[in-house]
């Protein structure tokens, strides 16, 4: 073998190596991290953690309650606000694939999903908060909604243009209407994935603080009042971390393990469906 | 009663699919038009020198934003330049070398690093990655501390800490759209380098060299994300207005003095200022991202069509 011949396959052997080190150098944070929030958070996690408020300063013990009902409650108007839009837009450009608008509609989702969340926060902040001058729990699912939009938009649009055109064609063929077709053929034959979507990007907003630090702001008794500020389970977090008590940090701890599990159980579940799927329609999706 | 409900079926998929399209256009540009709108006060009184002065003194409504706009651009390109290099090993990995059984575990675990949320990339950031910037600048020799680029006292809460910390963020995100991109170029680019005796990585090169539109793309789309990043880089980077080239004095950056003063801001000059910097920032953003999205398009769309037939000509082979 020549020298030159031996000096290429030692680079090319140098370059695999290296990007199987980029591969360890990106695990070792997620395993880091995921260890490092069980590890601090598992401790606190009790009963009390999930019925009880928190303590003031320097008493041990206390939950998240409020922060994590007023997670579920925001994110619950999130999704009831994003729904509609995002699959209505979303079948309105798989409808006009192809036409002028239903580029701008693709384009204007892609463009909000890019949208930094703080600036979405301020935003919802501008149009609804200061109005009224005051929080509230509307504004943050306001916003997280706003966020989630164009994540079920692009879902839907890429499912319903997977189902095949033959199944509009046969509906189309038996007489019905393209109205009827789509809602009663071909949005059910996708409704599945949409679902997987929707699930996912609740995994997404739900982790999100920025967007609520100026619409839901915090709450620190227990409320279920949409039109009154709300504790969120992030914001929470946040309070607690950047403070300096030991209590509250093992508190902030022990709400991201909650956050972390909640967040990363509905992704994993909508990962695992999503295979299934595959499976079924034959590595179609 | 047939004939009704088939109509309503057809109103809602032409007029209510429209509306709700509709809806999608107008938060988007409504979005725009309400930050110029609320900072118009500041953009009036301050003109361009909002963006060229460096004195933020709310008291005395003085507001010059020179100080953030460095610190977001000084952490987004130093946490690119860390995150390139390793999201392309890493889409190279799982689209070139990686044997089929292990393409799916590395793909769902690099993947999941960005369902992880911001929040607590900060919270680990402030009790573990803090400390650990903080030792190892007073481990560092005096020779290197001396230099400007390291200089400072050890606080830990550094700009370090939060390219770090943006790094880890975005490489899932620039990886993943690599990794689409590199999957765009036809397999006849790789079999025809294999042919003419290349070994793996020239091939790689190749491929590379095909993609590099999307790849620009895929690295584009992650300056997005770093630009905007909120959460996990106002609990590190220590929140400093003084603007510095040390990697390991705390600074400040757009997104966090928005998170950090909108709530105490009590006069509305103060207010407009902030909600400019996020005009800025969404103008920005905005940018970076349709110009992204561009790219990547252009990639998939020009071999969309080469692609096909490759593929089918091995799956029939």
């Amino acid at each position: 073998m020549s020298f030159r011949l031996v000096r290429r396959r030692v680079t090319s052997h140098v370059m695999d190596a290296l990007c199987v080190l980029s591969v360890v150098l990106t695990l070792i944070p997620l395993v880091l991290i995921l260890s490092f929030v069980v590890w601090k958070g598992i401790g606190s996690i009790d009963l009390a953690f999930f019925t009880q408020m928190p303590k003031p300063v320097g008493e041990a013990g206390g939950g998240m309650a409020n922060g994590i009902v007023g997670t579920l409650i925001i994110v619950g108007m999130g999704v009831i606000a994003a729904v509609p839009v995002g699959i209505m837009s979303g079948i309105y450009v798989a409808q006009k694939a192809g036409s002028a608008s239903a580029d701008i509609i693709r384009f204007a989702a892609d463009i909000l999903n890019g949208i930094p969340s703080i600036v979405i926060g301020i935003f919802v902040y501008g149009i609804v908060v200061s109005p009224f001058k005051h929080f509230s729990a509307i504004a943050g699912g306001v916003a997280l909604g706003i966020m989630m939009i164009p994540l079920i938009a692009r879902t839907t649009e890429e499912l319903i243009r997977l189902v095949p055109t033959s199944m509009m064609e046969g509906a189309l063929a038996l007489g019905a209407t393209r109205g009827r077709a789509m809602f009663t053929v071909v949005l059910p034959a996708a409704l599945p994935g949409i679902v997987t979507g929707i699930v996912l990007a609740i995994a997404r907003i739900a982790g999100e603080t920025a967007p609520l630090l100026f619409t839901s702001f915090s709450n620190q008794f227990f409320s279920t009042d949409v039109t009154q500020p709300m504790a969120a389970l992030t914001v929470q977090i946040y309070t607690y971390a950047i403070s300096p008590y030991d209590d509250w940090h093992r508190l902030a701890w022990a709400g991201a393990l909650v956050l972390i599990l909640l967040v990363l159980s509905c992704s994993v579940m909508a990962r695992f469906a999503t295979r299934r799927l595959e499976r079924m329609h034959g590595g179609g999706l | 009663m047939n004939r009704r409900r088939t109509s309503a079926a057809d109103f809602i998929l032409n007029q209510g699919t429209t509306f709700f399209a509709l809806v999608l256009f107008v938060i988007v540009s409504g979005i725009g038009v309400v930050l110029i709108l609320d900072s118009l006060p500041t953009i009036r009184e301050f003109g361009l020198d909002f963006w060229r002065t460096s004195t933020w003194d709310p008291v005395a409504e003085m507001f010059g934003a020179a100080p953030f706009i460095w610190g977001t651009l000084y952490s987004s390109l130093l946490a690119l330049a860390i995150s390139t290099p390793i999201s392309l090993g890493v889409a190279i990995f799982t689209s070139e070398l990686c044997p089929n059984w292990l393409k799916r575990p590395v793909i769902f675990t690099t993947e999941l690093l960005a369902a992880i949320p911001s929040i607590i990339y900060g919270l680990w950031g402030i009790f573990v990655l803090v400390p650990m910037v903080r030792t190892l600048q007073t481990s560092l020799p005096d020779w290197i501390r001396e230099i400007p680029l390291f200089s400072g006292p050890p606080y830990g809460l550094s700009m370090f800490t939060a390219v770090i910390t943006l790094a880890i963020m975005i490489i899932p995100y620039t990886s993943s759209v690599a990794r689409e991109v590199l999957k765009a170029v036809p397999i006849a680019q790789r079999e025809t380098a294999y042919a003419l005796g290349a070994t793996r990585w020239e091939v790689t090169k190749v491929v590379l060299y095909y993609a590099r539109v999307g790849i620009v793309g895929a690295v584009m789309l992650g300056l997005g994300r770093a630009l905007g990043e909120t959460m996990a880089v106002t609990m590190v980077i220590g929140n400093n207005l003084q603007a510095s080239w040390s990697i390991f004095a705390p600074q400040y950056t757009m997104a966090s003095v928005i998170a950090n003063e909108l709530l105490e801001a009590g006069t509305e000059m103060h207010i407009s200022a902030l909600i400019e910097i996020a005009l800025v920032l969404f103008i920005v953003t905005l940018i970076v991202n349709a110009a992204s999205r561009l790219l990547i398009w252009r990639m998939t769309r020009e071999t969309k069509r080469t692609v096909v037939p490759a593929a089918k000509a091995v799956e029939i082979a």
